[in-house]
């Protein structure tokens, strides 16, 4: 393209970004159209790939397509393999696509679908990109080391001791706050609880058939599961509607609790073939499939938000979760603007893939732009209900009431009309006895999905199949994390121990497995347990846990990105992580001394416990509220400790009293050029 | 038919963007780690040959974060 026309292409593309930003900024008292999201986002993503991505990689990381990387230097056919960069793009995007970027914003649209809109996008093309994409990098720099090694070697070991906690802490608590949103989803819903049931002999099943009939046709064995999934759903309405299997499968959320706690530690002591693996990729095939259809069906239905761009409750009164925007908006969203848990990916398998040093751009920061892309679909979705219906399903007991007329007179009184008679009619059209106190993110995620494909597909009578599809889709992939992640902690756990009694290390010793797997069953249980028994419902309080650790470890991850970046002698260009890094500060920080120390007992888990100790409440309760303020004070003082540590070391360099050395692995020249030229 | 442009003025057929999709499916739902073990390995398909790449991936699999 002449170089004339490409100037007034992205003219033109930043221009509609920028009026698409006006229109969703500025729009009051009118209901706007979803595509006005999806236009500044896609402009805003393109002009930050095209232009930003491209001044950091060549100015600030300077990509050197001669280098070799460690996918080609140590090939060996398993962990280290060069591979095609739309293969590394596909498999890095469904390593980090989550639940988080779908629950996130959806719960953040208390505040309006503004707030998160618009940190979605600023957050990703200025913060989370740039953390994917440098970490991706320097990991490919230093033989695919992970984020703990690279804050050990170039922090030190402090650096290394806090990244190991925050992820451990993180997996913990993003443990507990999952499972909390699948039992809210599963309560008294004998459709969705059986579906799900079923999904565990479907992966056995998957299991055995991939081991013994057909060895290594994994994507046949998907499309098999997927199959018997959707039978299961249809299977799950019979069940709803035949009084005697539905009373089996009606469960309470202490019964859904116990079930889940006893599953994970299943999963975590079974053979990895028999039950993760069947499972992840059925999860992954699920996931890869809805995200693509609900893409699909928001730019085929382009659905009008019926939500207002600021409700009242930027003040910081509202039901979903309390705190004012700042910070509270900025880690409730985390996956789908920044995340700290990616940069384990970006530190994990990935740069082990990358064939060339530019193609981590391509890999990194477009595949957060991907991610981020998957959250305003989430904001769509939960902006096209009635604000009304939003906070019915999203509000707790504990604030609204439990009966339904008291919940929507309250609701309805916030300024956001709803009566019982609609959400009784919208619970009979989803297949669901109620809807109401549904806390979590993911009914109201899935009442807005099965809203966008039943009226791009099947229309109002196949909505309840489109409701348990998406409640499926998310129990599903939730699950597929609970399994993973408590496998995963118990590893780490294991390795730890094993420092202390080399037995314990052991990973194939049966004593050790089964007590490092009761320990990260009993840790996250007990979070899950706490937001069961906590009348705002449990999300109050977990969520904005799991975001600040969330964010804590981007914090440590941008920390070691910045010190690199020192450390390679381009200190005028260390704004590029040093402003997302002092933001996430600024938030986690505030929102930590908020959750801690914060006088209001909604926010406050100290004053929480204060109110509760007065009105003479269960122990455990306040005990809950104080160990939550210990895990936040941790955890902060343990980021504030590699951050002073990080700090002098780039002063060193800076003063000159430090040579600036990073720890990279040696050049070596690239064949895989000259291949491609030959 | 030349259907989709890539960044780099790179352009692919309809036929290598089948190609490509079933790679990275192929990719993520670790088909192509099992063909390299059998590559590497000299070995058939079996049942016993999908045991040993299953033992041998098991730790590096059951350790992999997925992400929130």
């Amino acid at each position: 393209m002449p170089r004339i026309l490409r100037v007034l292409f992205w003219i033109a593309v930043s221009v509609l970004g920028a009026l698409a930003l006006a229109t969703i900024a500025l729009h009051r008292g009118e209901q706007i159209n979803a595509l006005w999201l999806v236009v500044a986002a896609v402009a805003t993503y393109a002009v930050g790939y095209r232009f930003y991505s491209s001044f950091i990689s060549a100015k600030v990381l300077a990509l050197d397509p001669l280098r070799a990387t460690p996918a080609e230097r140590l090939d060996n056919g398993r962990d280290f393999v060069p591979t095609n960069k739309w293969v590394v793009f596909g498999h890095h995007f469904a390593a980090i696509a989550g639940p988080g970027p779908l629950v996130g914003p959806v719960l953040a649209a208390q505040f309006g679908y503004l707030p998160g809109t618009l940190w979605i996008i600023a957050g990703a093309v200025l913060g989370g990109c740039v953390q994917d994409f440098v970490i991706l990098l320097f990991s490919v720099r230093r033989d695919g080391k992970s984020l703990t090694e690279m804050a050990k070697s170039e922090i030190g070991r402090a650096g290394g001791v806090v990244a190991y906690v925050a992820v451990l802490s993180i997996i913990v608590i993003l443990l507990g706050a999952t499972a909390l949103i699948v039992v809210n989803a599963l309560k008294s819903s004998p459709w969705g609880t059986f579906t799900i049931a079923m999904t565990m002999p479907i992966a056995v099943l998957m299991g055995v058939y991939l081991r013994r009939i057909r060895p290594g046709k994994v994507l046949e064995t998907s499309v098999l599961g997927f199959v018997l999934v959707l039978a299961a759903i249809f299977g799950g309405q019979w069940v709803s509607e035949t009084p005697s299997w539905a009373a089996i499968f009606t469960l309470t959320a202490p019964t859904l609790a116990i079930l889940i706690i006893v599953y994970g530690f299943a999963a975590s002591s079974l053979p990895v073939w028999l039950l993760l693996a069947p499972r992840d990729y059925l999860s992954t095939f699920v996931k890869l499939g809805t995200i693509s259809l609900l893409a699909v069906g928001i730019v085929a239905l382009r659905p009008s938000l019926h939500m207002p761009p600021l409700t009242r409750f930027a003040d910081g009164s509202g039901p979903v979760f309390a705190g004012t925007i700042f910070p509270f908006a900025f880690i409730t969203i985390a996956c789908g603007a920044v995340s700290g848990f990616h940069s384990l990916i970006s530190s994990g398998t990935t740069p082990k893939l990358i064939r060339r040093e530019p193609e981590t751009r391509m890999v990194g920061y477009g595949g957060m732009m991907a991610e981020s892309m998957v959250a305003i679909m989430a904001m769509i979705a939960a902006s096209v209900l009635q604000p009304g219906v939003y906070f019915a399903v999203n509000s707790p007991a504990g604030i609204v009431g439990q009966a339904p007329e008291a919940a929507a007179t309250t609701i309805s009184s916030w300024g956001f009309p709803v009566t019982a008679a609609q959400m009784a009619s919208l619970a009979h059209a989803v297949g669901e006895q109620t809807l109401y106190n549904r806390t979590g993110g993911a009914p109201a995620f899935a009442v807005g999905m099965a809203q966008i494909f039943s009226n791009t597909l099947g229309g109002q009578a196949v909505m309840a199949l489109w409701y348990h599809f998406a409640i499926m889709f998310e129990a599903l992939f939730i699950l597929t994390i609970i399994d993973a992640g408590t496998r995963v902690g118990r590893f780490m756990l294991q390795d730890a121990l094993g420092h202390i009694w080399k037995p314990l290390g052991r990973t194939s010793w049966y004593p050790s497995i089964l007590f490092t797997s009761a320990v990260i069953v009993a840790a996250w249980g007990n979070f899950l347990w706490q937001g069961i028994k906590d009348p705002l419902g449990g999300i109050n309080s977990l969520w904005p846990l799991f975001g600040i650790c969330n964010q804590l470890l981007a914090t440590v991850a941008l920390c070691v990105a910045t010190a690199i970046i020192v450390k390679m002698g381009r200190v005028r260009y260390v704004l590029v992580t040093l402003v997302p890094l002092c933001w996430l500060v600024a938030v986690t920080f505030t929102a930590s001394w908020h959750k801690v120390l914060d006088p209001n007992p909604r926010i406050g888990f100290l004053a929480h416990a204060r109110q509760l100790a007065a009105a003479r409440a269960n122990p455990r309760l306040i005990f809950n509220d104080r160990l939550d303020a210990a895990v936040t004070g941790v955890l902060v003082v343990m980021v504030a400790m590699i951050l002073i540590e990080s700090g002098f070391e780039c002063m060193r360099v800076i003063s000159g009293r430090k040579s600036a050395a990073t720890k990279e692995a040696p050049f070596v020249m690239t064949r895989l050029a000259m291949e491609e030229q030959a | 038919m030349k259907v989709e442009s890539l960044p780099g003025g790179a352009r692919l057929s309809l036929r290598e963007l089948c190609g490509l999709i079933v790679a990275v499916l192929r990719e993520i739902f670790d088909e192509s780690a099992y063909q390299r073990f059998l590559d590497r390995s000299h070995l058939q398909s079996s049942a016993s040959a999908y045991a040993i790449f299953l033992r041998e991936n098991e730790q590096a699999k059951s350790r992999r974060p997925r992400c929130c």
